[in-house]
């Protein structure tokens, strides 16, 4: 039996206005939100005291934005769920606010942001809920834009919750075959709870290092 | 919305040209308060298109504080830093829309939050060819 929410509908229903107040209310998913939003964060590496323009895909109600503010730091968020930004707009997020499905790609020009973000999002786009809806059509189409919209030797750091190792392997696929380069980091890979994965793109420019798992 | 974020917004849908920039138009404005920070101003400086920025404070009437073209050495210039800070990010579109200068296609904004949502078939429209770097 599966308890995934992605499978019970698209992500613009099932982070409905009750769904969405529960993501911010409920300690023990704020607190798990918050840990790989500092860990996405850290194997992003950014310069020191030096503020960055992120873009958060699937930002929610702004949890991993309040953390990324903290760093000091400018972000622009995404999200299909208008309940979801309806909470962060309340809560007065500093970062802007973007309705948008990322499986038709991030809206922005070429060469903008320096370095992209997403937790517990990306592995929405691994399931068809439209006879119009190809995901390995819209991975492509998000990776592609994203891409796009990365300065030269920015990084994207998305962990996700794919269902079986063929997601995470087509999700990588699609990634590399636009032009990233990188992989998967695997925190405490023997613990099936504590177990997170953390798909780590890098646009061109030098040589990089694969981030340590924990 | 911020006019930051005006600045690097597109739509990627095909039709020909590049949807870039986007037409503002606001019926209602808020104006909030964001901490001055001379360096993020100075890194997004080699990234903004600055007579977009311009083009945006003319469509929501509030052009007069900027000079029409980047002054030279504009980081020594104070005032000029000052002002440019509150264009990007004290100015607060929240009801109004965007509008894409090739299609027409509409981005409504409501509550701050412009709906860049697309219908399935102009998703298929969707200009998905990767650039290089
Ligand atoms: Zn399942």
């Amino acid at each position: 039996m599966s308890h995934r929410p992605e499978h019970t509908g698209p992500a613009e229903l099932y982070y409905n206005s009750v769904e969405a107040r529960k993501y911010t209310q409920n300690g023990r998913i704020i607190e798990v939100q918050l840990t790989m939003t500092q860990r996405a964060v850290e194997i992003l590496n950014l310069p020191a005291d030096c503020p960055q323009l992120l873009l958060d895909i699937g930002c929610g109600s702004g949890l991993s934005g309040e953390y990324i503010t903290e760093q000091g730091h400018h972000w622009v968020g995404l999200d299909i769920s208008q309940a979801m930004l309806d909470v962060a707009r309340e809560r007065e997020v500093d970062g802007d606010l973007l309705l948008g499905d990322m499986g038709q790609g991030v809206p922005f020009r070429p060469g903008v942001f320096d370095g992209a973000i997403s937790i517990s999002a990306v592995q929405w786009l691994c399931n068809a809920d439209t006879k119009q809806h190809n995901p390995v059509k819209r991975m492509y189409t998000l990776f592609s834009t994203l891409y796009s919209a990365l300065r030269r030797g920015a990084k994207a750091v998305l962990q996700v919750y794919p269902e079986n190792s063929e997601q995470m392997e087509l999700l990588t696929f699609q990634a590399t075959k636009v032009g990233f380069t990188g992989g998967l980091v695997i925190d405490f890979p023997h613990s099936s709870k504590a177990k997170k994965l953390y798909l780590c793109l890098f646009t061109g420019g030098a040589p990089v290092h694969m981030p340590v798992p924990l | 919305m911020k006019l930051i974020t005006h600045n690097i917004l597109q739509n990627n849908m095909k039709d020909g040209k590049k949807g870039y920039p986007l037409v503002l138009q606001a019926t209602k404005i808020d104006k909030v308060i964001a901490e001055f920070n001379q360096e993020f101003l100075l890194r997004m400086l080699d990234r903004l298109e600055y007579h977009v920025l311009i083009h945006a404070l003319e469509m929501i009437g509030m052009k007069d504080f900027l000079p029409i073209i980047l002054p030279e050495n504009c980081s020594e210039d104070e005032a000029f830093m000052k002002n440019l800070h509150h264009a990007l990010l004290e100015i607060d579109i929240i009801e109004g829309e965007l509008i894409c200068p090739e299609s027409g296609r509409k981005f409504p904004i409501k509550d701050g939050i412009p709906n860049m949502l697309l219908t399935d078939e102009e998703e298929m429209a969707v200009d998905s060819e990767p650039k290089s770097k």
